[in-house]
């Protein structure tokens, strides 16, 4: 009986492979052939999207608003004061975060005018020294996790202090604190109002799917048009990127709370908002804090894009770094950001996982040991500024703060290594290149544009449809369509070309690397533990070495993409290997297995969803790095979404562009998600 | 389903649940129309919906403890729920004390939840971010009652259950019974006088199952509280029930006392559950004797009419004559044949 079902599902394959084959030799490639190109019937889409959001901020709902300049009420649209009060509001909360840390004036500013400042010149918001930042810092990671936490909360801020990053570091961090609460409020909201409505999580759910899928860049052309350039811009395309992963965890941990948990509640008395917040969210506190840990990650990840409009900090020095090829500032700017985002990652989620102590008889001293060390800290911190002001007389109090690109630097070195690595491998490193783009790259993208659409719908619905049936290819079909009508196809077959590439390889990389490292406890250990650091990273690092090798090519966008994609693909085959049952194992090791057999006959048919669910992260992982690779130069999709930033009427067409990624994304992962987790119940995996 | 059996209080019921259905499904109402008393399972299956309790009445007095069991899926549960209003029931009324229990609003409900009504649940449903006091003074709090007065009444609340030197304990670091004992003492905070316990020792091993049913006994015998108990467990409704009611798909098949359910069983179903029961272990003298009858000569032992048949067995078979049965002040109330006690022990038949 499975045979002959299995039997049958073999030749539903090899009759669409062959169906494809025949499709695509058939065809004939004319523009005027519909089987071979679909007409842009979406080709006025951005148009549309332009001329409604060009409406909806100058023309539509105007209002009365009085202005006090000239004493009396203007017109305006009410869109755009909405938007315009968002934005200076969210402006206000940066600086006001921002000038905390690094001093300024703007704040005091805001309150009084620049008058008052000029005639009163002492008036100036002085800046936290770093040693106090530095010392907290070290007393949070001590008390979140112990001394090996303080220890790297140590080294990384006393790292940017010393190489002089520490102004556009604390940019950075002022950025990530206001945009990570606003997400997590945002998205603990959200997450509330869809654990509460049905219809609302029905609604949110494909929002968040393609919010999660599309690239980032896409955001910034609608951002930039609604909120204008600057900061606030930055912070709202980072908020919309942060916010789903929160929803998404608020979502799952309060659905996992216990039944009995909330009838307890209920039954105790506790009144709507008693249950939320006295219940509800404090049992689904260790999702509700990953969540926290995913925005601040979002947020990092966010830092180095959102400098393109406007984020000030150290992703717009590296990007300024990368632009001239000075590769070792930009190796030194990255190792801070990845240094931030390690320390802060580690901090959510020890955080996260910590117990809370509760002791009912404990001394004022004791309960608030915490706060009274950060003051002290804060106290000590300023007295040896202040003493610091004696001892560096003239010029910088390096007690005080280490100004911009006045501290050490490694840059010569790096920069000397890389000169060196040209020099020296510049033939191996340009043969490989040019073998690379010319015998495969190429090849492999001309056999893509040579492909007629209709191959292309009958080999993508042909798999959605063997795999999970008629609902999951017409979701399939619909993506596709919306690609194929609009006018980025040629573009969109580029962008999965690289894509498909960059997973392929990654994916068999990473299969073979997992399946090694899963066959040892320590090795597993250690595997886990490294994809773990490197999926800290930011995207963006992860173009830093491969520009210092191969300059600016697709072979760099392309190893960069494996190198990212090849995260998840080693992650998920170990983890799916070491979680088939004890039980299972055991029966096989009494069936008397050999190791081999053991690997063939059980382990991998038991792996393989999750290993599937491994590759569907790996092909959105490869997306995102193709699309972020374009910023180096490469003709696909994202490229077309970088220009699309510099013109003005780009609104629309960035968000087709993005869309169009999104759906290639979603389109995969409604193939291979459906078809995992449904072969993972039939397996009773959970 | 009358139930003429033994009730501990007099007057008014305590909970009164008068035609009570739960049906889940949305052509709930449809089928209530079409129905008269009992709704068919057939019909119910053709309209796509699946009826949790099917017209459950029945009434709990004050003091008394009313076990109601059945198999998974019998709907057990689904009333508690019903009559704890954490579901609402389709139709029917439900009376707390003579109060329309179903027609109260949102602040009534709450009151009454605050004020009048505790709950255990199976898998303790403790709030794994308080310890344990904190557990037990969550209702308090709830309340609006003060946190120094709330701790100290939860101390002495872990202390009637028997927790002192864990108060400051996590639910993660008890054990399942000391858990449930957290449960118990949470529900009994604000001192209710209506008791609901949801299969509360189901999840716990046999051993700490038997140990926390002496010590539920125990508690119950100094609160005295109206009671109701659902359970799977057929042994441990005889064990600690007045009253049992013994649900199947939904409707109540019988509900009497132990010793009535176990000696006349109304349904084949019901039966199936009394046939593996040793009665001797379960039945009590009363059940037995015979009235005093003058003329008959009685041995010199005297047994008490509460004692289970089991515990005086064997000394009543070595007597020659019937055994004189006295009640808790000492007086002759019946006589025991020692036949009777064989056909307990041994016999298909039932005795008396």
């Amino acid at each position: 009986m499975a045979a002959a079902r299995i039997s049958r599902k073999t030749i539903g394959f090899g009759v669409l492979f062959a169906v494809f084959v025949l499709l695509c030799l058939l065809v004939n490639p004319s523009d005027a052939n519909w089987l071979w190109r679909l007409p842009p019937l979406l080709k006025d889409l951005p148009f549309i999207i332009n001329d409604t959001v060009q409406n909806l901020l100058f023309e539509w709902m105007p209002i009365e608003v009085y202005d006090p300049t000239i004493d009396d009420y203007e017109t305006k649209p009410l869109f755009r004061e909405m938007t315009r009060a968002i934005s200076s509001f969210l402006l206000f909360i940066i600086e006001v975060v921002r000038e905390v840390m690094l001093g300024g004036v703007k704040t005091i500013v805001a309150f009084t005018d620049w008058n008052f400042i000029n005639e009163n010149p002492w008036l100036r918001w002085p800046a936290l020294p770093w040693t106090v930042i530095t010392g907290w810092a070290i007393v949070l990671g001590y008390r979140l996790q112990g001394i090996g936490l303080a220890a790297l909360a140590a080294f990384s801020t006393v790292y940017a202090s010393v190489f002089g990053q520490w102004e556009p570091s604390m940019q950075t961090l002022s950025f990530v604190l206001v945009a990570a609460p606003v997400s997590v409020v945002l998205g603990l909201g959200l997450g509330v109002w869809a654990f509460r409505n049905r219809a609302i999580e029905a609604t949110l759910n494909p929002l968040l799917n393609v919010a999660q899928t599309m690239p980032h860049y896409s955001y910034l052309v609608p951002v930039i048009v609604l909120f204008g350039v600057g900061d606030h811009a930055a912070a709202i395309a980072t908020i919309i990127f942060a916010t789903p992963p929160m929803v998404r965890l608020t979502l799952l941990g309060l659905k996992n709370v216990p039944a009995d948990v909330v009838e307890a509640g209920i039954m105790n008395g506790c009144g709507g908002f008693q249950l939320l917040f006295r219940v509800l969210v404090p049992t689904a506190k260790r999702d509700v804090l990953i969540g926290v840990n995913q925005v601040v990650m979002q947020c990092l990840a966010m830092t180095v894009i959102a400098s393109f409009i406007g984020a000030q900090g150290l992703g717009s020095n590296l990007l300024i770094a990368l632009n001239s090829l000075k590769v070792g500032t930009g190796i030194e700017i990255g190792l801070c950001i990845v240094l931030i985002a390690v320390v802060l990652d580690r901090m959510s989620l020890a955080w996260a996982h910590k117990q809370t102590d509760y002791f009912a008889d404990l001394s004022f001293f004791e309960r608030h040991r915490l706060v009274i060390m950060l003051v002290a800290i804060l106290v000590a911190g300023c007295l040896l500024a202040w003493a610091g002001s004696f001892i560096f007389e003239e010029g910088r109090n390096y007690l005080y703060i280490v100004p911009h690109n006045k501290g050490i630097t490694t840059a010569p070195f790096w920069q000397a290594a890389v000169d060196w690595t040209w020099d020296t491998f510049f033939f191996t490193l340009k043969g490989f290149n040019e073998f690379l783009i010319t015998q495969v790259l190429f090849p492999m993208r001309d056999l893509y544009l040579g492909m007629p659409v209709i191959a292309t719908f009958v080999l993508m619905m042909g798999l959605a449809f063997l795999l999970d049936g008629l609902k999951s290819a017409l979701i399939v079909g619909g993506f596709l369509l919306f690609i194929a009508f609009s006018e980025y196809w040629d573009r969109a077959l580029i962008t999965a070309y690289m894509a498909s590439f960059a997973v392929m390889v990654a994916a068999v990389v990473g299969l073979v690397m997992g399946t090694l490292c899963a066959q040892n406890r320590l090795a597993t250990r250690a595997a886990l533990l490294v994809c773990d650091f490197l999926q800290t990273f930011p995207s963006f690092i992860y173009l830093i070495p491969v520009i210092m090798l191969f300059g600016i090519t697709d072979t760099s966008v392309i190893i960069a993409s494996v190198v990212y994609a090849l995260v998840p693909a080693t992650r998920y085959t170990v983890e799916g290997l070491r979680s088939v049952p004890e039980v299972i194992q055991e029966a096989g090791t009494m069936s008397g297995v050999s190791r081999m057999q053991r690997l063939v006959q059980i382990e991998f048919p038991l792996a393989f969803p999750h290993i599937m669910l491994g590759l569907n992260q790996t092909v959105i992982f490869g997306l995102f790095m193709v699309i972020i690779g374009a910023f180096i130069g490469t003709t696909d999709l994202g490229q077309l979404i970088l220009g699309a930033i510099s013109d003005p009427r780009g609104t629309g067409i960035g968000l087709t562009l993005g869309l169009c990624v999104a759906f290639i994304g979603l389109a995969v992962d409604q193939i291979v998600r459906t078809w995992a987790e449904r072969r993972k119940k039939e397996l009773d995996l959970g | 389903m009358s139930a003429p059996g033994r009730t501990t209080g007099k007057g008014k019921p305590v909970i009164e649940c008068r035609s009570v259905y739960k049906i889940f499904g949305r052509h709930a109402q449809n089928l209530l129309e079409d129905a008269d008393g009992f709704i068919d399972a057939d019909a119910a299956k053709a309209a796509g919906c699946i009826v949790g309790v099917n017209n459950a009445s029945f009434e709990v007095h004050a003091g008394e403890l009313l076990v109601i069991m059945g198999l998974s899926g019998s709907g057990k549960s689904t009333l508690l729920r019903c009559i704890s209003r954490l579901t609402e029931a389709t139709a029917g009324k439900i009376f707390i004390e003579g109060q329309d229990l179903l027609a109260m609003n949102g602040r009534q409900l709450l009151d009454m939840r605050r004020s009048r009504m505790g709950m255990v649940f199976q898998n303790f449903g403790l709030l794994p971010h308080k310890t344990v006091l904190e557990n037990i003074a969550f209702p308090l709090q709830m309340k609006g009652m003060k946190t120094r007065d709330s701790v100290s009444r939860a101390r002495d609340m872990a202390e009637l259950v028997g927790l002192q030197g864990r108060e400051n304990y996590f639910p993660r670091e008890l054990s399942g019974g000391q858990q449930q004992r957290v449960g118990i003492a949470r529900s009994l905070a604000v001192e209710p006088d209506i008791w609901f316990l949801d299969e509360p020792f189901s999840a716990l091993d046999p051993l700490i199952r038997k140990e926390m049913q002496d010590e539920f006994l125990r508690l119950q015998d100094v609160l005295n509280k109206t009671i109701l108990f659902v359970t799977h467990d057929f042994d441990e409704a005889l064990r600690l029930a007045d009253r049992i009611a013994i649900m199947k798909e939904g409707i109540i098949e019988q509900l009497d006392t132990p010793a009535n359910i176990i000696l006349e069983p109304a349904t084949e179903y019901v039966r199936k559950f009394t046939q593996d029961v040793p009665r001797e272990k379960v039945l009590k003298i009363e059940i037995l004797m015979d009235p005093v009858d003058e003329t008959e000569e009685l041995s010199d032992l005297r047994v008490s009419k509460d004692l289970i048949i089991e515990t005086v067995a064997e000394a009543i078979l070595n007597q020659t004559r019937p055994v004189g049965v006295v009640d808790a002040d000492d007086r002759l109330v019946g006589s025991l044949h020692a036949s009777h006690v064989i056909n307990v022990l041994f016999g298909t038949k039932q005795g008396t």
